[in-house]
């Protein structure tokens, strides 16, 4: 084709043509490209899932049948899962030595009003001191299933000795059958779910047969709680005087910049700001120290439960702020001038008209922002979450671990059964973040059909 | 108004009444806004005062900390390179994978996808950005590690190495691209479009001729942004990228083979301060300052990428809204 001859007849036909083609190859290319990315969230997920469950080769060192026959019991007739709390002790106390218990029994009381394992002289001595006062002196009584998961820990000691994923279990049953029977002709091959009620209610352990994610649970609410109750009001403030309140001077620019700003700083960056405002130079506040709350003689210096929901709210801060911001905008001028209209000061409106309109917008933003700060796990490292600890964190002041760190934790170690236990633990927390989302979207429709 | 219907009338007093409740939500109010510059303050202040105190040391100087390529602080050499190094190939691969994957998505569901489609398709896309950053560092290490090493050979590829970690990295960014770009494809006015298919263009021609470059600013800052989300992104790299920084040395070690393989190992910043920090760290020890130093360059490369694209942004917010 000439320059700037219009082409014609089957020269015209066969460059359209071309054109179109070519338009169909990019547009199968977008698609494909999204499809990759949804396909990667897939592979993502069945990854998981894959590690989850699936078959084990398990070696109890005591079986669990035999424990219950020696306290007398029938072991047909009652198994060891279903005993209650006194049986479970009469195990303990029969099959662990008398150390062994005195330390477990130091670090959380079996009963409230006897002791099991120590005299009660000594224990007054020991309660008594100034110093290293164990945290059993104070605090909660171990319930059942915490005795439960010591029996299991302590005696029966069930030990992955390999692990399979869940697609070769199924696929490829039968040789795993045949290799585990020569390998391990004294394990029992069986079929575990890693995630399940034990898996979920079981304090940490440092063995992943028996590890739980009960305590990692728990410090991840109390962090959250501690997050909610310090940014959600403090951004929703910020939102109302940035929309309502701000004249445009160069105070005021500079702060909805800032905040802007502070929206792409990696979260790290909050996590080391978190470590040397709240854990170092508040260490008197974020430890409980100011309180007297000092558990038992052990602070934990400041690398407490507080230390990292503050750090988090100041990292969800700005989402907050950015969302509220956008849900007050929304809210129809005609408003605000009708209560003005009708003698109402500026707050007067803002609490009676503004704030109700905007608030399933605000919770909306809330909740995701929570969401993020509940799967956030660089800045608790950095502030300092505990590496293993096996209490329930008592409140506020205490040292926390969270359900990100303990996921992170597993993963960083080289054996199959972390894998699997992380996977699980990937689960929980997935679980959770979708019934924050779910929320999320539960609240905003049921608003939207009112409003 | 007359003077007699005046005087029967109570009169009001208009002057205007202290009200001290709406003096002090006012002022609460911005106290709560105040707490976000208090918070840039804060890190500006901490970080800088804690590299400060490193960069006072006997051990160390600025020369040596930009100069070096050994990172060591067992033997005291802080070079910052291994680490800049590590995070730059990181980077890299996460931009090479997620930019054209999400710059893609964002022209499928901008110009061809249907009302519906994008129904379905845009949540998907959320959940991807939804997902915590650890999980994605268990996917790196438990999937795309092997997945690598069984492609390309054990041998070449190590357990823990910078591509798997990247290219994780860049799926965890194609939702933030994407959504970005598609909110700078969607601001190009309809108008342009009518104008290029008036002409015979045909759809994929109005896409990339028309629309791309119309919406160019609004694609460069997602561009930008996702390089400063790759530099400060942690958990992934912490799991999969390795644990030790990995040094050079510019005249022995291969450019090709060692510096810029990606398949050797290499701990980035953020890695390395979460490593560091992670363990049982005394206040004031070198260990701890030096953490701090690298958070200072950490903060003022993703603050200064985050400006550049908020001037991008800016720029085609001008031009069409």
């Amino acid at each position: 084709m000439s320059a700037g001859a219009f082409p014609k007849g089957a020269q015209l036909e066969a460059q359209i043509n071309r054109r179109r083609r070519q338009g169909v190859y990019l547009r199968l290319s977008f698609l494909g490209s999204l499809m990759l990315a949804i396909l990667a969230l897939l592979t993502l997920l069945a990854n998981i899932i894959n590690s989850a469950f699936g078959l084990v080769a398990l070696e109890n060192a005591v079986s669990p049948a035999a424990l219950v026959e020696e306290i007398g019991l029938d072991p047909a007739g009652s198994a060891l899962s279903d005993l209650s709390k006194d049986d479970l002790l009469l195990v303990l106390e029969g099959n662990i030595n008398n150390n062994v218990g005195r330390r477990l029994e130091r670090e959380q009381r079996f009963y409230s009003d006897s002791l099991v394992f120590e005299t009660q002289t000594k224990w007054d001595e020991i309660c008594a001191r100034e110093v290293d006062r164990p945290a059993g002196c104070s605090g909660d009584v171990r319930g059942r299933d915490d005795v439960y998961a010591l029996v299991v820990e302590q005696i029966v000691q069930p030990k992955a000795l390999e692990t399979w994923s869940l697609i070769d279990s199924v696929l490829h049953r039968s040789e795993i059958e045949a290799a585990a029977a020569v390998s391990y002709p004294d394990a029992d091959l069986v079929f575990r779910s890693w995630l399940s009620m034990d898996f979920v209610t079981s304090p940490q352990s440092p063995k992943a047969e028996v590890a739980g994610v009960r305590t990692a649970v728990l410090g991840s609410l109390w962090i959250v709680l501690v997050t909610i109750v310090f940014s959600f009001p403090v951004g929703v403030a910020a939102a109302v005087y940035l929309e309502e309140y701000a004249r445009d001077t160069r105070l005021n620019r500079l702060i909805q910049t800032n905040i802007n700003n502070l929206a792409g700083v990696p979260s790290i960056i909050y996590g080391m700001l978190g470590l040397a405002i709240f854990v170092r130079v508040l260490e008197t506040f974020t430890s409980g120290a100011f309180l007297g709350a000092v558990d038992g003689g052990v602070t934990a210096n400041g690398r407490t439960v507080v230390s990292a929901g503050l750090t988090l709210g100041l990292l969800i801060l700005p989402i907050i702020i950015i969302n509220a911001q956008e849900a007050i905008r929304a809210v129809p001028q005609s408003l605000r001038s009708a209560g003005m209209a009708l003698g109402a000061t500026q707050w007067q409106t803002i609490r009676a008209h503004v704030l109700p309109n905007a608030v399933p917008g605000i919770l909306t933003g809330a909740i995701l922002a929570v969401a993020r700060a509940l799967g956030e796990t660089a800045p608790l490292v950095v502030v300092g979450a505990s590496t293993f600890i096996t209490t329930d964190p008592s409140g506020p002041f205490a040292k926390f671990t969270a359900l990100p760190i303990q996921i992170f934790q597993w993963t960083s170690r080289p054996q199959d059964e972390f894998r699997n236990i992380a996977a699980a633990a990937i689960i929980v927390l997935l679980i959770m973040l979708l019934a924050l989302n779910a929320t999320a979207i539960v609240l905003r429709n049921r608003y939207a059909r009112r409003v | 108004m007359n003077p007699s219907a005046a005087a029967t009338v109570e009169a009001i007093d208009l002057t205007r009444k202290p009200r001290p409740l709406e003096v002090l939500v006012q002022g609460s109010m911005f106290l709560a806004g105040m707490i976000s510059i208090l918070t840039t303050i804060g890190i500006v202040f901490v970080l800088g005062r804690e590299a400060l105190l490193f960069f006072q040391t006997d051990e160390v100087t600025l020369g040596e900390f930009f100069g070096s390529t050994t990172w060591e602080p067992q033997i005291l050499e802080f070079g910052i390179w291994p680490l800049v190094r590590s995070t730059m190939m990181v980077s890299l691969i996460a931009v090479l994978v997620a930019v054209p994957l999400g710059l893609a998505t964002a022209i499928y569901l901008s110009e061809y996808a249907s009302e519906r489609a994008r129904g379905i398709l845009k949540p998907i896309l959320e959940v991807l950005a939804g997902i915590p950053t650890v999980v994605y560092g268990y996917f790196a290490l438990t999937f795309m590690t092997p997945m690598l090493r069984s492609i390309f050979g054990v041998s070449i590829v190590e357990i823990f190495n910078v591509a798997s970690a990247g290219i994780v990295v860049g799926i965890l960014i194609i939702p933030l691209v994407s959504s970005m770009s598609e909110d700078a494809l969607h601001a190009v006015p309809l108008s342009l479009r009518e104008a290029a298919y008036g002409l015979g263009a045909t759809k994929l021609e109005v896409s990339l001729r028309i629309v791309l470059p119309a919406a160019l600013s609004g694609v460069t800052a997602a561009f930008v942004v996702s390089v400063s989300r790759a530099i400060g992104e942690t958990m992934v790299v912490a799991i999969a990228a390795g644990a030790s920084p990995r040094n050079w040395n510019l005249g022995k070690d291969g450019v090709l083979t060692t510096i810029l393989n990606p398949f050797i190992s290499g701990e980035t910043m953020t890695g390395h301060i979460v490593r560091i920090s992670g363990g049982d760290l005394s206040y004031n020890s070198i260990d701890y300052n030096s953490v701090f130093a690298i958070g200072l360059m950490l903060f003022l490369m993703t603050l200064g990428l985050n400006l550049l694209s908020r001037r991008f942004v800016a720029r085609f917010r001008e031009v069409y809204e």
